[in-house]
């Protein structure tokens, strides 16, 4: 017969601060592009007052799951989504820095002329964004295929990545004047590939809360040291 | 007998783990059933115990556990109309099988019940007992026995002063461990433990795990438990009783991280019991 558990309410705030955490996490990734591509400035006010709530909330949410541990004693699945839950906190919190990271490049960007259309680095961003948005949905939903899909949408982010690293670097090559502003594009680019790389660890962590399997570092193909 | 082990929860073994006898089957069960009268308490058991580890079992009342480990010393033989199938193989012997000297499995198989239950006799009669019972009287002998066993349940230092004052007049915790060593004096090779802790305070608690912990290095114990962080604490290898059954037998950390069965994972979260 199931019982009706109090300890899954206090699960559900858990996970209602971590989705709420995540779409802050998701605008300010949203916001902080949109400043560098419509030059505006106010957004970066805004992507920095957004990062004092998820630090606050990163605080709140390790103390939530500290305090689980020590009086509910989680056991199996619980425990899980708990170690869970600590792991994609700080994701999330890094995820923010990132955003923040971004509009101090585009603080400088939008001060000078555009150097070029903007065209893969929108799509970056719309890539790195989606994938935060499913990477949590994965969690919600305890969806390991979608889980799956993130971590191949990394290796798509990476190539475009590189392929802004090549395009600048013509930039570069044939305009010195150019290279202050390339090298704040490519340092853009990196922010996002490594939001992308945010999500990819949060998809691991729901593939481990789901199923139990660790596949960090593709220990799966290559086997546990003995 | 070759399906019958087929069917065996086999033992689980740890990577990394020392080798030598730690890997072997103290006790071996083969397809367990046991009933009072009619009713049936336990459902073709099959496991493999190992040898110097602590294997835990955890399940709801009435699961069937307490009743397992009393067939591990046949305690059940004792209960009007039991009835039991298959077979305990210790050390390569069934015991149940014919010419099997009880004294002697009970002497193998130690016991350590829920409630401490001292004799109401000093400390020292309490731990010498079951040597008296096998004609032992050699003084010597008896006083070695009694500082050695003592001292292997962490009690000697708390008692040597004060062997002749009545083990009733001990703490609930010291009374326990005067029965472990009451338990040990006879020098068992499996010891098992019947809710050994589930009486007493968490410090009493607390110094009866560590006991345990230490013991394991000369003894195969095997504990009951309703208290899943003690088995989560103090056990190598944990089963998971359900309505007669053994639903799961796995490594402990396994049971408690990530156990397969859905029941198991039920029950090891409070979803049900």
């Amino acid at each position: 017969m199931a019982i009706y558990r109090h300890f899954d309410q206090d699960l559900d705030l858990l996970k209602q601060k971590l989705v709420f955490m995540a779409s802050l996490a998701e605008s300010m990734i949203f916001k902080a592009i949109k400043s560098l591509i419509e030059r505006q400035d106010s957004l970066i006010q805004e992507v920095s007052k957004d990062e004092e709530k998820v630090n606050l909330l990163q605080i709140e949410i390790d103390e939530l799951c500290l305090k689980l541990l020590a009086l509910k004693q989680p056991m199996a699945s619980d425990l899980r989504f708990i170690t869970s839950a600590i792991k994609i906190n700080s994701e999330l919190e890094r995820i923010g820095d990132m955003a923040v990271n971004i509009t101090q490049r585009s603080s400088v960007l939008i001060k000078q002329p555009q150097l070029k259309p903007y065209i893969d680095i929108p799509r970056m961003a719309d890539l790195a964004q989606k994938m935060v948005k499913d990477s949590l949905d994965s969690f919600i939903k305890q969806d390991v295929e979608l889980a799956r899909s993130i971590l191949k949408r990394d290796d798509e982010i990476d190539v475009l990545k590189d392929q802004i690293f090549r395009e600048l670097l013509t930039f570069m090559i044939s305009d010195a004047s150019s290279i202050p502003r390339a090298l704040e594009l490519i340092l853009v680019s990196r922010h996002l590939e490594r939001i992308g790389d945010h999500a990819t660890n949060i998809a691991e962590d729901v593939i481990y809360m789901v199923q139990g399997k660790d596949i960090r570092h593709r220990i799966e193909d290559r086997g546990k040291p003995t | 007998m070759e399906e019958k082990t087929e069917n065996k929860a086999p033992a689980p073994v740890e990577i990394g783990e020392k080798k030598a006898d730690h890997t072997a089957a103290k006790i071996s069960v083969e397809q367990l059933n046991f009933y009072y009268g009619n009713c049936q308490a336990l459902k073709d058991i099959s496991i493999d115990i190992k040898e110097n580890h602590i294997t835990a079992f955890i399940g709801p009342s009435g699961c069937g556990k307490s009743t397992f480990l009393r067939c591990l010393n046949r305690m059940n033989d004792l209960i009007p109309g039991a009835k039991s199938s298959g077979r305990v193989i210790l050390d390569g012997i069934d015991i149940y099988g014919k010419n099997i000297d009880l004294s002697e499995l009970r002497r193998k198989v130690g016991m350590v019940f829920q409630k401490s239950n001292p004799f109401p006799k000093s400390i020292f009669e309490n731990v010498a007992y079951g040597l008296k019972i096998q004609g032992i009287t050699d003084q010597v002998i008896l006083d070695e026995t009694v500082e050695r066993t003592l001292k292997d349940a962490a009690l000697w230092d708390e008692v040597k002063d004060k062997l002749n004052q009545s083990a009733m007049k001990l703490s609930g915790g010291q009374q326990q461990r005067v029965c472990i060593a009451r338990a040990l004096a006879v020098k068992p090779e499996v010891l098992l433990m019947d809710e050994p802790a589930s009486a007493l305070d968490p410090i009493s608690t607390a110094k009866i795990e560590e006991l345990i912990l230490d013991l394991k290095k000369t003894y195969t114990i095997i504990i009951v438990t309703h208290n899943m962080q003690q088995a989560a604490r103090i056990s190598d290898s944990t089963g998971f009783f359900f309505l007669g059954e053994l639903v799961e037998f796995d490594l402990t950390s396994n049971i408690f991280t990530n156990p397969r069965n859905k029941r198991t994972e039920d029950y090891v979260t409070g979803r049900f019991g």
